[in-house]
């Protein structure tokens, strides 16, 4: 039978999911809701950043038993992290099947230097990034997918914008470019002249590119698409609401709708209390650091 | 010829881009506005059969489409929309639109790490690239559908009159083949 490599496979599930909503969840009902509510694809994790925030601590890969327990809920992708550079984490979430794994910030890493090398793993990886140097480094690494790092668990968009923008504005540096300042960049960014030579042909990076970290009303997760998302995560913002099913049906029709100021407008009514924000200058833990 | 192409969510622009490079006019649908437009084919993409089947619903889409493709407006939906076109899922409750007369396993070939790629024969079109996300295939079919293409065994492509339903992501890569099949079947019809 003909070949194409797994990496291209996991690539293009990834295009499968634009222009949708990845939710996080604690439990099989969680994933249903949100499900139900249109996500593309669920986040099982054990505690969602708010609350690893509040509790402090290590934290780490959730009981694979939870994991296989949303997993048999739901029909659609189930995700799950692993601590980042913790590869034996990672073998574990392969070994139960996972359909995607998020090498994460949010919680604890487990090596303050390298990152997992994504190429040795069948499963797909996401990876965050809050620049275009840290998305190509990943994609280096094999990860097949990349978000926004933002600010996890804060409710706060601002830190989702900064890493969306920046990554865009330096991807229009190195289109306007000639062919021969790129090696350069390739040295400035630490990675290989081809991924740099991608983004200056393509315009955009190899891979999907998805909104993460801060996203908490329709109109945070509109604007993150009207500045170039491809679709988003949408981590503490949901089950930490006042009505979870209302404001996650209300979030995916705004991602699908994302120029459309009226109707975006009649999804922001009555949506009940947002997650309580916390500004980033008050936390002490700035997960959006870890990993570069 | 215009061709629109649902963009709820998934994996639409490849499918705008390969019918663009044929010569085809294409738009978007996203919410009931866009049904004003005249459209002579409809393209249901890859993605989520949950999320689409659910948006179709509640940005009113699903009757008046369904009333079109009913009525013999050619459709061409690739894996999320053969789902979306199968008139019985196996294993799920839900329908879609239902107008085909096939019956669809969703993620029949298990979670990512069955997702595969293939090169085989459809009838009619050749041997083409076969890219299979997470896919469904069909296991039963209506007296009046033509099965297009097998891979072990399993059915991956199949028409009933002017609707063409496939397992695998034609829209992956760059083989136009299936894309021509379809606007010639517009054409013809």
């Amino acid at each position: 039978m003909a070949n194409k490599s797994r990496y291209d496979l996991n690539k293009e599930l990834a295009q499968m999911l634009k222009g949708g909503v990845i939710m996080d969840v604690t439990t099989p009902e969680q994933a249903r809701i949100a499900e139900e509510a249109g996500a593309c694809a669920v986040m099982a994790l054990e505690r969602i950043p708010a609350d690893i925030r509040a509790a402090g601590g290590v934290s780490r890969m959730s009981d694979p038993k939870m994991i296989k327990g949303i997993q048999e809920a739901v029909s659609i992708p189930v995700m799950a992290k692993c601590r980042i550079g913790h590869f034996v984490e990672a073998q574990i979430l392969e070994a139960i099947e996972i359909d995607y794994i998020d090498e994460s910030e949010v919680l604890s890493p487990a090596d303050d230097k390298y990152h997992i090398d994504k190429t040795k793993f069948k499963v797909p990886f996401v990876c965050g990034a809050k620049d275009l140097g840290e998305a190509l480094r990943r994609i280096n690494e094999g990860a097949s997918m990349i978000r926004t790092k933002g600010e996890p668990g804060t409710g706060d968009v601002v830190q989702a914008v900064t890493h969306m923008r920046k990554m865009n504005s330096e991807i229009r540096r190195i289109v306007s470019m000639r062919e021969d300042e790129l090696f350069d960049v390739a040295k400035e960014l630490q990675v290989p002249y081809e991924l740099v030579q991608y983004v200056h042909e393509n315009e955009k990076l190899p891979v999907v590119n998805f909104a993460a970290g801060g996203v908490a009303t329709p109109a945070d997760a509109a604007l993150m698409m009207q500045l170039g998302a491809e679709g988003v995560f949408v981590g503490s913002g949901i089950f930490k609401s006042g009505d979870p099913k209302k404001r996650a049906q209300a979030i995916v029709k705004a991602v699908t709708n994302y120029t459309d100021a009226k109707m975006i407008a009649e999804l922001s009514e009555d949506l009940g209390e947002a997650m309580v924000g916390i500004n980033p200058h008050e936390i002490e833990i700035l997960m959006a650091e870890r990993g570069k | 010829m215009t061709i629109a192409v649902l963009a709820v969510q998934g994996a639409f622009i490849e499918h705008e881009k390969m019918l663009q490079e044929l010569g085809a006019d294409t738009f978007e649908i996203r919410q009931k506005s866009d049904l004003d437009r005249h459209f002579d084919g409809l393209v249901l993409p890859g993605g989520e059969s949950t999320v689409m089947g659910k948006l179709l619903r509640e940005l009113d889409l699903y009757e008046p489409l369904k009333e079109k493709i009913k009525q013999g407006l050619p459709v061409f939906g690739t894996c999320a929309g053969l789902i979306l076109l199968a008139k019985e899922l196996s294993n799920d409750e839900k329908r879609h639109f239902g107008t085909m007369d096939i019956s669809v396993k969703r993620n029949a070939y298990g979670r990512q790490l069955g997702s595969f790629y293939a090169e085989e024969t459809i009838e009619g079109i050749g041997i083409v690239p076969m890219t299979f996300i997470r896919a469904p295939y069909i296991e039963k079919v209506g007296d009046n559908v033509s099965v297009l293409a097998t891979v072990d065994g399993n059915i991956v492509a199949a028409r009933q009159g002017n609707q063409l339903g496939i397992s695998f992501h034609p829209e992956l890569g760059s083989d136009l083949k299936i894309h021509q099949y379809f606007l010639d079947m517009v054409k013809g019809a």
